[in-house]
């Protein structure tokens, strides 16, 4: 990130500041759109909204701690088939490094782009995120005080909340790979903003804006120290995992209350086949079938094919899981998708030394393969 | 223990491993009958749901026969295999299954001994495991 610049912040207002400088991306014509968080009238839900509208960015709220659906996605739906007008996207670390799965994947692309990323301050399931806009008066937040301890590196729920599972052991708190970062982790956000931005849109967005060259001294420990207690919470979390998860049966448990939804698949960034086998006439068995099966092991559960399912998404999609646990918040029977992904992913990416969403240039996994790989295979 | 008979389900790439099974079978070679191959066009086909489906349904074993590194019919279809194939068995060994019962091997058209070996070696291999405990769980 070559260029950084300050954005000023008027009263402790962080979220009118951002509303501003967004206002005034659209309105200097750096970009023709934007896609951003909008709070909705109900006062309930925060939505991504592709604006062009410059007035309709008054609800716009990019650090409402909610994420309903991962960006990536709406970014897919809005670049597969090319965009003709330049279009910001405003997009968490893990909507960022999905958006870099997808393109690898062919799923989106990053041409007449601009991504902005933006520190994460944590998000609840969305359901807990309803609730406290009505429960509190000062809504989900975030607080003052929550502002002030991500001034120190600290990212935490408000008291008596949690952030969702993913939240919780994400050690990918900025964005990575965006045109311009919006950093709130490690900066005195009472006054100031700071972006970090690529050479050529970071010149233009300084001349256009009129902003002054600045950073935050203290913002690369602070998100330091951030990052080194997610990756202890990680790990514990991790050992807790395989500590549970050790035979046919403890797996089994952590898929009892699977009913073959399939909603993890639907959430997922990364999971984008157009026809799912499991949504195909493969799945719809002569009724003779589950009779046999029933016969074979005395027993069948039904619905059918609920392990087979997760096994194979597992199988298909791990090794470009960014764990942004959106499967977890999708599912409505609570299984514990967001641990158990990551914690497999963790290793079958070790087995290729892959970070999902880390670059463009390293190739998928599963899309190559070396000659001189593998040689315990023979 | 003493009369389990493991069930392996094969499959085997039209190119190499299957004739490999053909050349054991023409040559008089003896191999347990424990074997029930699947013909496929390549082992790059094989996803592996097949391999997950063959080990819940209670397959003792699934072998995965292609042909060797740089031999394959269709350039690399095999190198892909054994990517897909590591991603599942450290996804087994993860999730507290067995990666062993899954076994990837190369198998050319001129092997049929190699074929016949193989099975015999998984066979009792597998007869040292026991059976595959998916073959009792009704509920997955």
């Amino acid at each position: 990130m070559s260029v950084k610049a300050v954005v000023e912040v008027k009263e402790g207002d962080v979220v009118t500041a951002l509303r501003e400088f967004l206002r005034r991306l659209l309105e200097a014509q750096v970009v023709d759109a934007l896609l951003v968080p909008v709070e909705l009238p109900s006062g309930d839900a925060v939505v991504q909204t592709l604006i062009k509208d410059p007035d309709r960015l008054a609800n716009a709220n990019p650090l409402a701690p909610v994420m309903m659906v991962n960006s990536a996605k709406l970014v897919s739906s809005l670049t597969r088939r090319g965009n003709r007008e330049k279009v910001g996207v405003v997009l968490k670390s893990c909507e960022m490094r999905a958006l870099i799965e997808l393109v690898k994947l062919q799923q989106a692309t990053l041409e007449n782009l601009v991504t902005l990323g933006i520190d994460c301050l944590g998000s609840y399931e969305a359901t807990q995120y309803a609730q406290l806009g009505s429960e509190l008066d000062d809504g989900a937040g975030p607080s003052i005080e929550q502002l002030r301890a991500a001034t120190e590196g600290q990212v935490v729920p408000l008291d008596g909340y949690e952030f969702r599972v993913a939240c919780q052991i994400c050690e990918h708190p900025t964005a990575t790979n965006v045109d311009i970062n919006i950093g709130l982790i490690g900066v005195d956000t009472e006054t100031a903003i700071i972006l970090e931005m690529e050479e050529e849109i970071g010149q233009e967005v300084v001349e256009k804006l009129g902003l002054q060259e600045g950073d935050a001294p203290g913002r690369e420990e602070a998100v330091g120290q951030l990052v080194s207690g997610r990756e202890k919470a990680r790990d514990e979390a991790f050992a807790r995992f395989h500590e549970t998860v050790k035979d046919a049966s403890t797996l089994l448990a952590q898929f009892s209350t699977c009913i073959a939804c399939h909603n993890c698949a639907q959430a997922c960034p990364i999971c984008y086949c157009k026809e799912c086998i499991f949504e195909t006439d493969t799945f719809r068995h002569p009724s003779d079938r589950y009779l046999l099966w029933a016969d074979r092991k005395g027993a069948a559960r039904m619905p059918s094919d609920t392990l087979l399912f997760q096994l194979t998404r597992m199988n298909h999609m791990v090794s470009s899981c960014v764990g942004c646990g959106m499967c977890e918040s999708a599912c409505p029977s609570d299984l514990p998708l967001t641990l158990m992904f990551r914690a497999v992913g963790e290793k079958v990416q070790e087995l290729f030394g892959y970070l999902p969403g880390g670059s463009l240039e390293e190739e998928l996994p599963v899309a190559t393969f070396k000659e001189d790989e593998f040689p315990e295979y023979k | 223990m003493d009369d389990f008979e493991p069930r392996i389900v094969a499959f085997l790439c039209n190119w190499c491993a299957y004739t490999g099974a053909d050349l054991a079978g023409t040559s008089r070679l003896q191999y347990p009958p424990n074997v029930r191959s699947i013909r496929v066009m390549c082992t790059g086909g094989v996803d592996p749901i097949y391999v997950i489906k063959a080990l819940l349904e209670g397959a003792d074993g699934v072998l995965i026969g292609g042909c060797h590194p740089g031999d394959c019919h269709y350039q690399s279809g095999n190198l892909k295999a054994r990517r897909r194939m590591a991603i599942l068995r450290s996804i087994l060994e993860q999730l507290g299954l067995d990666p062993d019962r899954v076994w990837l091997r190369w198998i050319s058209a001129a092997e049929g001994k190699l074929f016949a070996d193989t099975i015999s070696e998984m066979v009792q291999a597998l007869k040292d495991k026991g059976p595959n405990p998916m073959g009792e769980a009704w509920a997955i």
